[in-house]
């Protein structure tokens, strides 16, 4: 029980939690956005103006170079999470 | 006609596509799982069909799009060879960065399951020589997300070079807001790309070619491929 205790802090040491947020570019319609804003209004949640919907991907990363773990999340946005035609997005280390 | 049709997980009018060409041209298509890393060495037509690949997981078509066959498709369109690109196929291409733009989700948030009126406005591409210019063909569509959308200066280019093979108009060829089923920008259906061997479009012409079924407008499309293939040759 003691050896996997250590090797679960280990692991925890070289590990890294990272969050990508992938929204719409605005002047993008956002249909499903404009939906679930019409659904708001329908239950009597009032005072929401607009809503646009996004993604969000949490994610873990090997390693502790911050600044390594966050050019390898940009890439892989860049790559495959956003499409940066109709999509911005950002990357955060959570720690 | 030697074609390939690729199949990803999720893809399911390969077999669609398959009987159409090989109605249409007499010999069976190749058929190219998404693992495999080369193209056969004699094809003369790439097909990407429709479907639901990878259950349209984070975007339409945008996983498929990084499988590996994809860079066999890039290099082979890189060296001229022909790529026909439906629906899911279009959002494959789309995200494979074979055609500029996007699909997004239909403008009104419905699927669409039915025949719509699409416009050729060009007869001198491969794939349209088995129209003429204005002709407008009745198709069926299936797609929830067919909104073609893209910046304003690629809209410009792809509208200024002719580069809108078909768009979504009424019966009689207007262009009506009402008959844009999925609230694409300009109605726009189907596009090439610069070089002129891709096209993508959201319809499907390949299951509109029998008559015992209903129309057979989808025919010109295959037939016209077929014979700037055997000119070719």
């Amino acid at each position: 029980m003691l050896g996997q205790g250590v090797e679960t802090r280990n692991r925890l040491k070289n590990q890294m939690k990272a969050r990508v947020t992938v929204t719409l570019k605005s002047g993008i319609l956002d249909p499903q956005g404009k939906a679930i804003e019409g659904a708001l209004r329908s239950l009597g949640i009032v005072g929401v103006s607009a809503v646009r919907q996004g993604k969000v991907f949490d994610i873990e990363i090997d390693g502790a170079d911050r600044a390594k773990a966050e050019a390898l999340l940009k890439h892989a946005a860049d790559k495959l999470l956003a499409n940066t035609v109709i999509e911005n997005y950002r990357v955060e280390i959570l720690g | 006609m030697k074609a390939a049709v690729l199949v990803f997980p999720g893809i399911n009018r390969e077999r669609d596509m398959a009987r159409t060409l090989r109605m249409i041209s007499g010999r069976d298509p190749a058929i190219i799982w998404h693992t495999e890393t080369e193209l056969p060495s004699s094809t003369d037509l790439v097909v990407i069909p429709g479907g639901f690949s990878y259950g349209d997981y984070l975007r339409c078509g945008a996983i498929a799009a990084r499988s590996p066959v994809m860079d066999a498709v890039r290099a082979y369109a890189a060296g001229g060879g022909l790529v026909l690109a439906v629906c899911n196929g279009f959002q494959i291409a789309c995200e494979a960065g074979l055609l500029p733009g996007v699909l997004m989700r239909n403008a009104r948030l419905k699927f669409i399951c039915r025949d719509i009126f699409l416009k050729v406005e060009r007869s001198d591409t491969p794939f349209t020589r088995g129209y003429n210019a204005g002709q407008v063909v009745r198709v069926p569509t299936a797609h929830g997300e067919g909104n073609y959308t893209a910046d304003a200066e690629t809209i410009a280019r792809l509208e200024g070079e002719g580069r809108v093979i078909f768009r979504y108009v009424g019966p009689d060829g207007a262009r009506d807001p009402a008959f844009n089923v999925n609230g694409s920008t300009n109605a726009i259906a189907g596009i090439i790309n610069d070089y002129g061997n891709v096209l993508g479009m959201m319809p499907h012409p390949e299951n509109h070619v029998e008559a015992a079924i209903g129309p057979t407008d989808g025919r010109g499309l295959f037939a016209g491929l077929v014979e700037a293939l055997d000119r070719a040759a």
